[in-house]
């Protein structure tokens, strides 16, 4: 049985092609993906995000709890609304997802985890909190829509009643506030994305997500699908669960060492495999790949280096570039020149940091 | 774009069209439905002029590549290709704007007129991508 967004109607409405992502029936394109991708790079685009799943989590202890459960280190988090990328780790080390935890109040935090990976989480999630006293509740009564682009936020903001723009536009990176949208409709609005752009992902009852939806579209903001989502998370260096890493990956083979927090004293779920795995030596590395010929690099193709094989994770056609990037994880060390097996073909690649792309402009020697 | 398909074309069911010209070749490309189905094409990876190609035998001729997927290209017809669509090199695109024109693959010069035969009419294709969409 393929779950639906409350938006399900209005994707085919607007003539969307529809796939099945993690059990869910998404649009993955309206029209022209890449048209959808540039929209968003240069103005706003919006997407159906509400198969995303929104996790409360009550109690007094509620801190105490995240502290052990995920790898960053919710102390981070001082001010009430801000927000935080995490990786939620098991004993082993191994990702069981990435997530993005807001701080509310002290007994009440949110949690934005995958919709691919929502059983499993929800269950280990559950299992974790029972000892800490701390209430777990998904919230399956909101949808989520993430408006994305350089005038994403005024579109937005726009919408608002008078009182509750100030606050919106003031809303730093990475905070979350809950407000009032146009016609009372109440709104959690969070300056968070996937797309490398400035921008708001929305939670709202699933009851008001279509008229808001609506509002948005009649503002100018293009509706772009998980096509565009794919290929603007890439160019922003963003790993996509599942493809990037899951539970066989460690977070240093991932590129997601810059969310380890190794606080003194701090044991989360995953620390001492973490510790070990540093102390072994690391080796594989994940890295960003530029191919400056013509083809595209995709997902599963064999990546040939000095130190031997690795393969291409994430990997597509870059619009913002007019090239093919792909995430590799390869054998540690100086790879030497890099090629991809692509059918047979042996085709040389560029090694290169990532984000690919930021605030619309391709990043210094990408372009090559 | 019309949804109009041509009446003088004829199909694989993997949604490849061929066009028999005047002169002895035939002219291949991909349906609107399978572009539409596609997305975006970014690359084309076209056949060597001078291979030879053999209907029903399972080997892609070329390559599409769209955002989201590479797709081989099958030939309807057996054959000597004689001609690539060099343009795509630069617009790929051209398949998804005008699929049955500017869009065509290659062009092959064909062993046996007969092969035609067993191809999909465009009254038959139709049917197969209306059942598909259901």
């Amino acid at each position: 049985m393929t779950d639906k967004t409350e938006l399900n109607a209005t994707h085919r409405e607007l003539g969307a092609r529809m796939v099945d992502f993690g059990g869910w029936d998404m649009p993955i394109a309206y029209g022209s993906q890449i048209e959808e991708h540039h929209a968003v790079r240069k103005d706003a685009g919006m997407f159906d995000v509400s198969h995303m799943t929104v996790v409360d989590l009550t109690g007094e202890n509620t801190r105490g709890f995240l502290r052990t459960l995920v790898a960053n280190n919710v102390d981070k988090l001082a001010k009430p609304g801000k927000a935080l990328y995490t990786c939620m780790l098991d004993e082993n080390g191994g990702v069981i997802d990435d997530l993005i935890v807001y701080f509310l109040r002290e007994d009440f935090f949110r949690l934005v985890v995958n919709a691919a990976t929502r059983a499993k989480d929800l269950a280990w999630i559950e299992k974790q909190a029972a000892t800490f006293g701390v209430a777990v509740r998904e919230r399956p009564e909101f949808g989520m829509i993430a408006v994305q682009g350089p005038n994403a936020r005024e579109k937005l903001i726009g919408l608002l009643p008078a009182e509750a723009q100030e606050k919106a536009r003031k809303l730093g990176k990475f905070a979350a506030l809950e407000t009032e949208g146009p016609d009372g409709m109440p709104l959690f609005l969070a300056r968070t994305g996937y797309t490398g752009e400035d921008g708001f992902e929305v939670v709202v009852p699933n009851s008001r997500v279509v008229e808001l939806w609506k509002h948005l579209h009649a503002a100018g903001v293009a509706p772009a699908g998980l096509g565009a989502r794919d290929t603007l998370r890439l160019e922003a260096g963003m790993n996509l669960y599942g493809q990037d890493m899951d539970e066989t990956v460690s977070p240093w083979e991932a590129a997601l060492a810059w969310t380890l927090s190794f606080d003194e004293g701090r044991d989360f779920i995953g620390r001492a495999a973490l510790e070990q795995h540093k102390a072994a030596g690391v080796k594989r590395v994940m890295v960003g790949l530029v191919m400056d010929d013509k083809g595209v690099l995709r997902h599963g193709q064999k990546v040939l280096t000095a130190n031997g094989e690795g393969e291409i994770l994430s990997g597509g056609f870059a619009p913002t570039l007019g090239k093919s990037i792909a995430f590799a994880r390869i054998p540690a060390g100086e790879p030497g020149e890099v090629r991809v097996d692509i059918r047979g073909r042996e085709v040389p690649v560029r090694v290169v940091k990532f984000p690919f792309v930021r605030d619309g402009q391709p990043m210094p020697g990408i372009i090559g | 774009m019309s949804n109009e398909i041509p009446g003088d074309l004829h199909f694989l069911k993997s949604h490849e069209w061929v066009r028999i010209n005047d002169d002895g070749t035939a002219t291949v490309g991909i349906s609107d439905h399978a572009q539409g189905a596609l997305g975006d094409l970014v690359y084309v990876e076209l056949p060597e002029v001078g291979s030879s190609v053999e209907a029903g035998d399972g080997k892609g001729v070329a390559v599409v590549e769209s955002v989201k997927a590479a797709s081989d290209i099958y030939s309807p017809l057996s054959g000597e290709v004689v001609a690539v669509n060099e343009a795509l090199s630069d617009a790929p695109e051209t398949i998804n704007s005008e699929p049955y024109e500017g869009g065509w693959i290659f062009k092959i010069k064909y062993s046996d007129r007969k092969e035609v035969d067993e191809l999909l009419t465009p009254d038959a294709y139709a049917e197969l991508i209306e059942n598909e969409d259901h």
